[in-house]
This record gives C-alpha cells, sequence and structure tokens, in this order.
C-alpha cells in the first residue's frame, strides 16, 4: 500500500461513506432501495415447504427492476442514459 | 383457512424476548417467533390475500408495495441481527401455518445451523465501484466556437459528430479505467473477507448514482475485522483515482444466506431452483 505518501483527496474520501453501528448510510440518507432489494431478490435463505408464496425461481428481479424503471422514468422525464 | 398466513423474516439463534420490543413487521403487524431447540424463527401475522401467489407479479410491480414490504422486512431482520447470529429469508417468504415454520425449523436444522454457524460473528459489507465520469459540459468545444463566431461552419454535422465520437471515447475509457481499478480492489478485499458475493451490476437510471456502476460486490468479514476493512477501502480509493468506491454496510448477511445453492435444490424431489 502506497497510500500513505501523500493527503488523501478530501472529495473521495467524502465519497466514500460508512456509518458503523448508527445505521447503513451516509447521515440523513436512507438505505438505497436497489442496494436493498439486490439482497433481498437475491440473496436471503430460500426454504420451501408449506409455503403460500415464495419468489424463488421466480425472475422477480427482472419484474421489481422494471416497476423501479418505470418509477424513475415518471419522476425523471428525460431518461439519462441513450 | 384463516385469512393469516405467516410472513418469515429471518432463521436465528435464540435472543432475549426484549429484542423485540416495539417491533412491528410488515403491516405493522406484531413480530413473533417460532422457536425449535437453538433455532427460532422470526414471523409475523399477514393478510392471506394480500401475500398470494397468483397476486404476486402485480404486486411487485406495485413499487410503492414492494418498497414498504422490503425495508419493514429489513427493519426486523437488522433488529434481530443486533442480537444474535441471523440468516435472513428472502424477501416475501410465506408460510401457510405456523406449523409449517416449525416444520422447517425441525427438518433443516442441520443446513440451518450450519448457516448460521457460517454467518456467526460476520457482517456482510457492500462495495460498489463507479466510472469517475468525465465532466459533461453544455459548452461546444472550442473548435465549434470558432467556427460558430466566424459563421463559416459549412459542415455542422461533421463537428458535431466528432463530438459525439469523442464523448463516446472519453466514456469507455472511463469504463475501463474504472474496471481495471475495480479487479484489483475486489482482489485485496476478497484476501481480507471470508466469502465473497457478486451481485449485478446497477443501472445508474435506477440508482441515480454518479458514474457507472462496474463493480458491486458483497464481502462476509469478521465483526472483529470491522475497522481495518474499511480502512482498507478508504485506502484502496485513496490509491485508485480513477473510479468511486461506495461502501455500504453493516449488513445483516443477506447475500450469505446460502452459499450459491438454495436448500430447496436439495430436495429429494427435484424442484430445483435456478
Amino acid at each position: 500500500m502506497t497510500g500513505h505518501d501523500r493527503v488523501p483527496d478530501p472529495a473521495a474520501r467524502q465519497e466514500l461513506w460508512t456509518s458503523g453501528n448508527s445505521g447503513r448510510s451516509p447521515a440523513g440518507k436512507e438505505i438505497s432501495l436497489v442496494d436493498l432489494l439486490d439482497r433481498l431478490l437475491a440473496g436471503g435463505v430460500v426454504v420451501t415447504g408449506d409455503v403460500s408464496l415464495s419468489i424463488a425461481g421466480v425472475d422477480l428481479v427482472h419484474i421489481s427492476l422494471r416497476a423501479l424503471i418505470t418509477s424513475v422514468k415518471a419522476n425523471r422525464p428525460s431518461p439519462l442514459q441513450s | 383457512m384463516t385469512g393469516t398466513v405467516w410472513y418469515c423474516y429471518a432463521v436465528a439463534r435464540p435472543f432475549p424476548p426484549e429484542a423485540l420490543g416495539g417491533l412491528r413487521g410488515v403491516r405493522d403487524a406484531e413480530v413473533r417467533v417460532v422457536a425449535h431447540d437453538d433455532l427460532v424463527a422470526v414471523v409475523s401475522p399477514v393478510p392471506a390475500d394480500e401475500f398470494d401467489e397468483s397476486l404476486l407479479h402485480a404486486k411487485f410491480e406495485d413499487l410503492a408495495w414492494l418498497e414498504a414490504v422490503a425495508r419493514q422486512h429489513d427493519a426486523v431482520v437488522e433488529r434481530i441481527a443486533q442480537h444474535s447470529a441471523t440468516l435472513p429469508f428472502r424477501l416475501a417468504t410465506i408460510y401457510f401455518t405456523k406449523r409449517a415454520v416449525d416444520a422447517i425449523l425441525k427438518d433443516r436444522a442441520r443446513e440451518l445451523g450450519e448457516a448460521l454457524d457460517r454467518i456467526s460473528g460476520r457482517a456482510e459489507w457492500g462495495v460498489k465501484v463507479f466510472t469517475r465520469e468525465p465532466v459533461s459540459s453544455t459548452d461546444p468545444p472550442a473548435d465549434d466556437i470558432g467556427s460558430a463566431a466566424s459563421g463559416t461552419d459549412a459542415r455542422p454535422g461533421l463537428s458535431y459528430l466528432r463530438r459525439r465520437r469523442s464523448e463516446r471515447d472519453a466514456k469507455e475509457s472511463a469504463w475501463e479505467d474504472a474496471a481495471q481499478q475495480g479487479a484489483e480492489i475486489d482482489r485485496v478485499l476478497t484476501e481480507h473477507s471470508e466469502f465473497r458475493r457478486q451481485h449485478r451490476a446497477q443501472s445508474a437510471e435506477l440508482s441515480g448514482a454518479v458514474g457507472q456502476n462496474v463493480l458491486n460486490v458483497a464481502y462476509l468479514v469478521p465483526v472483529n475485522a470491522t475497522d481495518q476493512f474499511i480502512a482498507l477501502a478508504q485506502e484502496l480509493q485513496d490509491e485508485a483515482p480513477n473510479c468511486r468506491i461506495e461502501l455500504t454496510g453493516p449488513w445483516a448477511p443477506y447475500s450469505f444466506a446460502f452459499d450459491g445453492a438454495s436448500f430447496a435444490a436439495e430436495e429429494p424431489d427435484g424442484t430445483e431452483q435456478t
């Protein structure tokens, strides 16, 4: 590691954020829904059994992302991506 | 059949009942536990008609519904994780009866116990690496200004194309720089964690992040190595000016709740999940 021989860029430092015990996001900012859905839709234990509903095996990541995109587009009339 | 089914948030090692104090789950329902030996399932009753498989797709298209359930799920998981080793369940895992939950704890005790041992005393950290996009300007490049000022640009289309090409090249080069540094960052962080799981890169359109997401990885880190891991991520950022690192955590071990394969894949009847 050679990061000690120069002054860290304060802007970069600000962008790399953590929150320790008080939460998981920068001060006052809610956890990103996208980060949460990464974990809740693609992670987590799946134990089937007498389940009435399980999203395992269903491409809900795709479904929910479509919902998110629709929502984002509604809020942002001019899409940034080409 | 009553109108109530059971939403399962997590399976954990036993924890003091005070941990549930004031905790409300999905749809503001009271959170309860189903206990069996040294395993507890954390559940709450939800209306059967709302959590019905036939409505699932429609529900997941409803962002307000999805976000509310996701945040309530996470709030319960995080609370439990503060008190005990906790294996989060996937979003919207619903059992018909409490007895079915109990059966899971009995029938899957070994796998659940092993998974709990694997994540006990560890937390998940998310690391995303983004490009540093060249600052796009609405000002035309200098050569355009020159020709516009003189009013003699007979081929405005050509300069437009040239500008587009140079923007595209800059974007590609920013991606390559960030991807290269991201690979090195990932290599170092992997060495300093116990498990690694890659998530799909996030669309900037969804996340609203500045820059393109070239890498999105979760690492499982022992709690006593937390400070070291954060310091390492900071150091890596300092050494990688061509990308931006975003670190999130600590998360309950969502990405490591099972090791890449669902328990269901072990079903003898072959109902495999993909």
